[in-house]
């Protein structure tokens, strides 16, 4: 027994001393990007490049508190979220620096980075409305706004308000038309349900598979992989709000080089690497998004849906209007 | 229990002189008990003071909005829940316990320990599994569709009922298993005293037994609906908006941590006063055994009674872990081949690892604290311990974030010390290492190891510390030879249930794991975050797996 406690205590001492020795070129990322999608790409950068690349994942929010916490102590020279809304809120708390590059500038959008060059977006996420092949003809579909109409009535399916996506579309809505109609079009939808909000676009998509309703709005990376699985899934992609100055609702997961990052060079040069073609095409590859590179083709997969318009804004409203958005929709009873 | 404000006894065959001084020898025992157990409530405190100082930055907007909206909405929800899921683990826990300890039927020595194993299932994954085949698209309502045509008579799963239905079947353990260690130590002389004074076998069981056995059954429901509080993960699935969902929407969908946690401490409030008050309505009465009677022979149930109780049991076994198991084992093959690597062997070992620390690391300080408390009830002490037992109700990463914000202060503070000699120094001390984890499974975890022990304390007479003091046993060996065998039962179950919540733990894992640390909670993470629940199954399956050992350690360890 006394053996046992001694060795429990050696063990514990042990672990104790085992505090984590840092490489002097080595880049210490924060990703809210889950690891299966972020851990090849670092591999072949450091195959390429000879850095080493640390990693630790969680949820954006948690993430950002941690930053905030550690301080000027933070081991993190690199920030990645999956949505803008975390971007804008890390660089609004003074979590992230800014950088000039002219790499990036090249590399992405105007529209998809902070103006300041806080934040760049990597890959991006395209929210549009899906629908049931046999119920609906696409000529019926035009916008989001749309699908506020009486004629939808008992025939929308919607992810909960909570999905930080939704928060997303709603605050570029509320940038592209205003609060007060913004908030009219939410309570359309809302009296247009077919059933309760969804907690994941999968379980949506099932339903409206299922019957249960008839249009809906989901990230397109999601349709591809339930087409993937079930490749006579009677069910199709549209693109709204194609008009001039208009375009379909994109997030982009993206990255930054946090404020007091010990190696600033190399996190760049890190992001700089993470915008370029090859990095691009897996980056996005990978999850089926779209790259914001606009000198990369996006998969094979995704071209058979046709390419849309974005919506031109600066992504940054998302993060600007998120919680705008957010009590929006809890007025208007959207779960 | 204040063994030095009463009176002793002459001793037999003792010297009046001799008795003084091992008298005096035990008040400064008793005052040196007080320093660490002090100190530990100090360490499991502050986190949760970090919550309460949010109200430093008021968020008025956030508030005003919430007041007008939705929080009317919440708090009945979750009030809603809270009774929904407390009645379900009683009726459930508290009477499966009774019939596998105390009767005799077709199975019983099955489902005695079969129905500890839901505890190995994270809430959201039973919800998860849950809502796939019970809902609209699931294969329940299809087949129905496809044989009945339009069916709108089924009870929608994605509602009240369906969250207080998993979250009873998922945290039913805790009451049962706390009540069965309270059964089987409780012996027959309670029931057969009752039954010889005339009451029948109900009667028996409503006033006498049940009623012994309240610490326990409390203990157990307490934990249940502390985790019904800061569920997140299954609520989520369901989609059902309670007080810890607003807490996360102010945190992630405002950016308001603030206001977060300020929500969070008023959960915390509503938590302890519903701790005090069951303490005051226990009042006065105590909870010993009379003397360390025979384990009960079991009632043998015949014909009708014997099978209901075999298909009550049964049935509760099937919906809390055999579906979700099969279930979970089906979307586990199709992905056995791709998701399978070296690197589980590594990820076992590390949850594995951490779970028997923190279950060694946190039974030491219950015990410490439940040891204090029996020892000492002045107001310090006992507020102390209360509210050290308070972060088990706390949403886990709000918990997380207090935990860090202490660590990362200290670690601050150090570098800073450090500096002063070495402008150059980046080293750390605490964030980032195996420590920091494990204090903060200490906070969150203090209230699962305290409650089993606390009420295996309870039913210790003091009567036996009395006569073993008579006899010249000083306290650090009273704990040895009277305590620890006494308690065995009780540390055992708050070692299993550290054990497996540790294993569970997804958010403080996150935000607090060392570079590389990862865990099957966090893989569940990686593989729900992106919506691949499917392929979660995996790592959730391995995790009930793993769950099972400790689980056959206490079974074997108590079998009656």
């Amino acid at each position: 027994m006394r053996e046992t406690y001694r060795k429990c205590l050696g063990l514990v001492a042990g672990l104790f001393l085992l505090t984590p020795a840092f490489a002097a070129d080595e880049v210490v990322v924060y990703s809210s990007r889950t690891e299966e999608l972020i851990k090849p790409l670092f591999d072949l950068y450091t195959k390429e490049s000879g850095v080493p690349i640390r990693y630790v994942t969680d949820s954006g929010g948690p993430l950002l508190a941690r930053l905030k916490a550690e301080g000027a102590n933070t081991p993190a020279d690199v920030l990645i979220t999956v949505d803008a809304g975390n971007l804008w809120q890390a660089a609004e708390s003074g979590l992230l620096q800014p950088v000039s590059s002219d790499v990036l500038d090249a590399n992405v959008p105007a529209h998809l980075r902070d103006p300041q060059g806080q934040w760049y977006g990597l890959s991006l996420r395209a929210r549009t409305i899906v629908y049931s092949t046999a119920r609906v003809s696409p000529d019926e579909l035009s916008s989001y706004e749309d699908l506020a109409d009486v004629r939808w009535k008992g025939r929308v399916c919607l992810r909960s308000s909570k999905s930080v996506y939704n928060q997303s579309l709603v605050a570029m809505m509320i940038a592209r038309l205003g609060p007060e109609r913004a908030a009219d079009v939410v309570k359309g939808w809302v009296n247009n349900l077919a059933t309760a909000p969804f907690a994941n676009d999968t379980r949506l998509m099932e339903a409206m598979a299922a019957g249960q309703c008839d249009v809906g709005i989901v990230n397109s990376y999601y349709f591809g992989r339930l087409q993937k699985e079930r490749a006579d899934v009677p069910l199709a992609l549209f693109w709204p709000n194609q008009g001039e100055g208009d375009g379909v609702h994109v997030n982009v997961a993206g990255a930054g080089v946090t404020r007091h990052a010990g190696n600033v060079d190399g996190a760049l040069k890190l992001i700089e690497w993470l915008s370029a073609p090859e990095a691009q095409r897996m980056f996005a590859g990978r999850n089926m998004e779209y790259p914001v590179n606009p000198e990369v083709d996006p998969n094979a997969e995704l071209v058979q849906w046709g390419s849309f318009r974005q919506d031109p804004r600066n992504i940054a409203d998302a993060g600007r209007l998120q919680a705008q958005a957010v009590m929006l929709m809890d007025r208007a009873g959207y779960r | 229990m204040r063994p030095d404000s009463q009176a002793l006894h002459p001793g037999v065959g003792l010297d009046p002189g001799a008795q003084r001084r091992e008298f005096s020898r035990h008040r400064a025992l008793h005052r040196f008990w007080r320093v660490p157990s002090l100190l530990l409530a100090g360490v499991v405190v502050l986190p949760l003071l970090v919550v309460f100082a949010a109200w430093l930055q008021p968020e008025a907007e956030i508030w005003r909005h919430l007041a007008d909206t939705v929080l009317a909405e919440l708090v009945t929800n979750t009030l809603m829940l809270l009774a929904g899921v407390a009645c379900g683990v009683l009726v459930i826990g508290v009477g499966l316990a009774w019939l596998t300890t105390m009767c005799e039927f077709p199975g019983r020595r099955f489902f005695d320990w079969a129905l500890m194993l839901p505890l190995a299932m994270p809430a959201y994954v039973l919800a998860f599994v849950a809502a796939g085949l019970f809902d609209y698209a699931g294969p329940l309502q299809t087949l129905l569709r496809e044989h009945f045509g339009p069916v709108s008579w089924v009870p929608d799963v994605r509602s009240a009922g369906g969250v207080i239905a998993v979250m009873t079947l998922v945290f039913y353990p805790y009451v049962y298993m706390l009540a069965r260690a309270a059964f089987l130590t409780q012996g027959r002389a309670t029931l057969e005293a009752a039954r010889t004074l005339g009451l029948g076998p109900w009667q028996a069981f409503f006033r006498a037994v049940l009623p012994m056995a309240r610490p326990a059954i409390f203990a157990g429901l307490a934990l249940a609906l502390m985790e019904t509080l800061a569920d997140f993960g299954a609520v989520s699935v369901f989609n059902y908006d309670t007080f810890t969902t607003a807490i996360y929407k102010a945190w992630f969908g405002f950016f308001s941590l603030q206001a977060a946690a300020q929500l969070a401490s008023l959960l915390l409030l509503f938590v302890g006063v519903a701790l005090v008050t069951e303490r005051s309505l226990r009042g006065r009465a105590r909870f010993h055994e009379a003397r360390h009677s025979a384990r009960a022979r079991p009632q043998r149930l015949r014909g009708a009674a014997a099978w209901a109780a075999s298909v009550a049991a049964g049935l509760v076994f099937f919906l809390a872990f055999l579906l979700p198991v099969v279930q979970l084992g089906n979307w586990a093959l199709q992905s056995l081949a791709t998701d399978i690597d070296a690197r589980y062997v590594e990820i076992l070992l590390h949850t594995l690892l951490l779970g028997a620390m923190a279950a060694l690391l946190t039974v030491a300080g219950a015990l410490v604290l439940a040891v204090t408390r029996r020892r000492q009830s002045d107001h310090l002490t006992r507020a102390a311990v209360g509210v050290a037992t308070l972060g088990y109700a706390l949403p886990g990463a709000v918990l997380a974030v207090g935990v860090m914000v202490v660590l990362t202060g200290v670690d601050n503070a150090w570098a800073a010390l450090m500096r002063m000699f070495d402008e150059q120094w980046t080293g750390r001390l605490l964030g980032g290492t195996v420590v920091a984890l494990l204090l903060a499974y200490l906070v969150r975890f203090m209230a699962v190891a305290f409650g089993p022990i606390e009420s295996s304390f309870a039913r210790i007479s003091p009567s036996i510390t009395e006569a073993a003091r008579m006899l010249g046993v000083g306290p650090l060996e009273a704990v040895r030879r009277i305590y620890l065998p006494l308690l065995r039962q009780g540390l055992l179950t708050a070692a299993l249930l550290v054990l497996v919540d540790v294993m569970k733990e997804m958010p403080a894992t996150l935000m607090l794991r060392p570079f590389g640390w990862d865990t099957l909670a966090v893989r569940i993470f990686e593989l729900t975050a992106e919506g691949y629940w499917e392929r979660a199954a995996l790592p959730a399956l391995t995790l009930v797996a793993i769950g099972l050992v400790p689980i056959f350690v206490l079974v074997r360890r108590s079998a009656r």
